[in-house]
């Protein structure tokens, strides 16, 4: 035998393996999401499993940058993958994701149509983001601080509060941030220097950034800090589950909103599995559930909120239409423009030694 | 002759060959390969995934000096690596000394392992213990105004002094090491025959010692400057607002915002400064020692 009929022969018996290896795995499903999100709950996972008998198997990333990349770096691996509304844009234009069949997700019509029909997640047409769950980046309050809550966000200007206010380190979220203080849309700032004037002033005002809900509940609970930017389903497990004096505040300038969406990727080799899983995470069952166990942050489908218990927050809150129409969606971010405010945001960093 | 004279040097390189080549492979593997990957990506102008354009470019490097942030950075960087520096040495040499030359079998080696037991538990795990310690109402805190008769306020955390603190803690061992090493090999009959001819003890220190000590000094030094120019981790956590350094601007462009090729670059000028620096210093070290 000659060398290279040799390494023919090598080649096919591994291309052959990799082949009866991908049809074992048919029916594994692998879904990617941030950790500790919902999917990777260990009693969805078990429900899921015994119902469809498809077997769930979780990657997680850290940032959409990482998502992007595994998503880039391994074609045909991935079944489902949770991605920000504003980041589907980019995953469709790099053609990582397919159009999805939603007449195969029977829980599809109950998505708020607002949501649904975004245009973040429709393109030529056709649908490329199942909506899951959204939530606000907004203010939170130390209750110890403030006997009335405040309404405006200019409560982080102000003096009283000098070395007693967080913000969270990323340049897009004080950028958008800056934004409303200055009554500009966060999707479209045109005066560039007045957000970066009034982020400079606040720089004074602040004590530290914090980067995980751990750090901002420690800081509340050591009673360091009045008011911050948070997450809306964070104030919300801090004041349920760790029983923080913490109240969410929306300010009356508004907040900044977010969707987070299932998408399938483009060479899935379990589609119908994919179907499956998103249809179940949109489902009102699983959806109180993990309000109820975890909490959660806002379900996109209707009958999911509605099915929760009459007092949450979720419902009470976030369901209310006065502050719905506060709320100013996140768009897709151009990488020239997270590198300009990226930029803007370490300058004013360096600049307040 | 000459081939004869050039044999034994030969076959002994030979025979090394299997002892040297574990180290050389591990090194090509892990340092050499990467590193090189690292210094091609900061003359890109783009990452080349998923079909994106990218062509070789040197803006990643103009980039640092378009704009004052960078070079202001590297300033507070390098003003860091030195006071970090200075506090250890101000705090090591002292330890080293009594180390090498007052304490001696038992109570030694329990000193000893009480100089080198940061080495043993987690970075990130010495930052928060600081953290607790250093904030408003934390151990510091609440244990000297139980001490003191005044009441006094005491909250260093998220503040540059924070920062120092918790760098030189991680690192004064090193100081401690590498002077204790060259302290220890001072022979003792010198510090006496200077002490009989009438020196007193500072001259001693002055005259002799120090000198004498210079090279486990400047090991340690450049064993701290190096590392501390570049660190990120206890920045961000200890300083707070004061917290930004080259060093996690270089985190932002990995994690933050996947601009690789601008993070190599950043990197390499502070390599390159970094180098500079001491190969300026290489003459003065060369005459002390």
């Amino acid at each position: 035998m000659n060398m290279t009929s040799m390494i023919a022969k090598t080649m096919a018996t591994a291309a052959m393996t990799i082949v009866m290896a991908g049809s074992a795995l048919a029916a594994d499903l692998h879904v990617l999401n941030w950790k500790g999100y919902g999917a990777d709950e260990p009693w969805a996972i078990q429900a899921f499993e015994k119902a469809t008998g498809h077997k769930v198997i979780n990657d997680f990333f850290n940032s959409e940058q990482e998502m992007l990349t595994k998503l880039r770096t391994n074609p045909g691996l991935y079944d489902v993958v949770m991605i920000n509304a504003a980041f589907n844009d980019q995953a469709f234009n790099e053609g990582l994701i397919q159009p999805i069949d939603t007449s195969r997700i029977a829980n599809y019509a109950d998505i708020g149509p607002e949501k649904a029909q975004s245009p973040m997640l429709n393109h030529d047409g056709k649908v490329y983001g199942v909506p899951w769950v959204w939530g606000v980046t907004a203010l939170a309050i130390n209750d110890k601080s403030f006997p009335t809550p405040p309404t405006s966000i200019n409560v982080m200007w102000d003096e009283a509060h000098k070395g007693r206010v967080v913000l969270r380190d990323d340049a897009v979220e004080a950028m958008q941030f800056g934004a409303i203080a200055t009554g500009q849309d966060i999707n479209d700032i045109k005066d560039m220097d007045a957000v970066k004037a009034k982020l400079t002033s606040l720089m004074p005002q602040i004590r530290t950034f914090w980067s995980a809900e751990n750090d901002w509940n420690q800081m509340v609970a050591a009673n360091q800090i009045d008011v911050g930017t948070y997450w809306s389903g964070s104030a919300d497990r801090a004041k349920k589950n760790f029983k923080l004096p913490v109240s969410l505040v929306i300010p009356e300038e508004g907040c900044v909103g977010w969707l987070d969406a299932f998408s399938i990727p483009k060479d899935s080799k379990n589609v119908e599995g994919a179907q499956a899983f998103i249809n179940y995470m949109v489902d009102p069952a699983f959806y109180t559930e993990w309000d109820g166990k975890v909490g959660a942050p806002v379900s996109a489908n209707n009958k999911a909120v509605a099915a929760l218990p009459s007092e949450a927050f979720n419902r009470v809150v976030m369901g209310d239409p006065k502050i719905a129409s506060r709320i100013k969606f996140q768009a897709p971010i151009t990488d020239a423009n997270r590198e300009k405010y990226l930029a803007i945001w370490q300058e004013i960093k360096v600049n307040v030694k | 002759m000459v081939e004869l004279a050039a044999n034994p040097a030969g076959s002994g390189l030979r025979r090394a060959l299997p002892l040297l080549l574990p180290a050389y492979v591990w090194l090509i593997l892990a340092i050499f390969l990467p590193l090189s990957a690292m210094v091609f990506f900061s003359f890109m102008s783009d990452m080349p995934l998923s079909g994106r354009d990218w062509s070789f470019t040197l803006q990643n490097y103009e980039a640092f000096f378009s704009t004052g942030i960078y070079i202001t950075l590297l300033g507070s960087s390098l003003r860091l690596g030195l006071e970090v520096t200075f506090w250890c040495l101000l705090i090591g040499f002292p330890a080293a000394y009594v180390l090498a030359k007052v304490l001696k079998g038992r109570s030694r080696e329990a000193v000893f392992l009480l100089v080198i037991l940061p080495f043993w538990s987690n970075g990130l795990v010495r930052i928060f213990s600081w953290a607790m310690v250093l904030r408003e109402g934390g151990i510091l805190d609440t244990w000297l105004n139980v001490i003191l008769p005044f009441k006094i306020n005491i909250d260093l955390m998220y503040s540059y002094p924070a920062v120092i603190i918790g760098l030189v803690h991680s690192y004064v061992p090193y100081v401690v090491l590498t002077c204790y090493l060259s302290l220890q090999a001072i022979d003792d009959s010198l510090i006496e025959a200077a002490r009989s001819l009438g020196a007193s003890r500072f001259t001693v220190l002055r005259r002799l010692i120090l000198p004498l000590a210079v090279p486990g000094i400047v090991a340690g030094a450049v064993l701290i400057f190096v590392p501390v120019v570049g660190s990120f981790m206890e920045p961000r956590i200890l300083g707070g607002r004061t917290g930004t350094f080259y060093g996690t601007v270089i985190e932002d462009q990995f994690v933050a915002v996947f601009n690789w090729p601008l993070g190599a670059a950043l990197s390499f000028i502070l390599l390159a400064v970094v180098l500079a620096i001491l190969a300026a210093a290489a003459p003065v070290m060369r005459r002390a020692q």
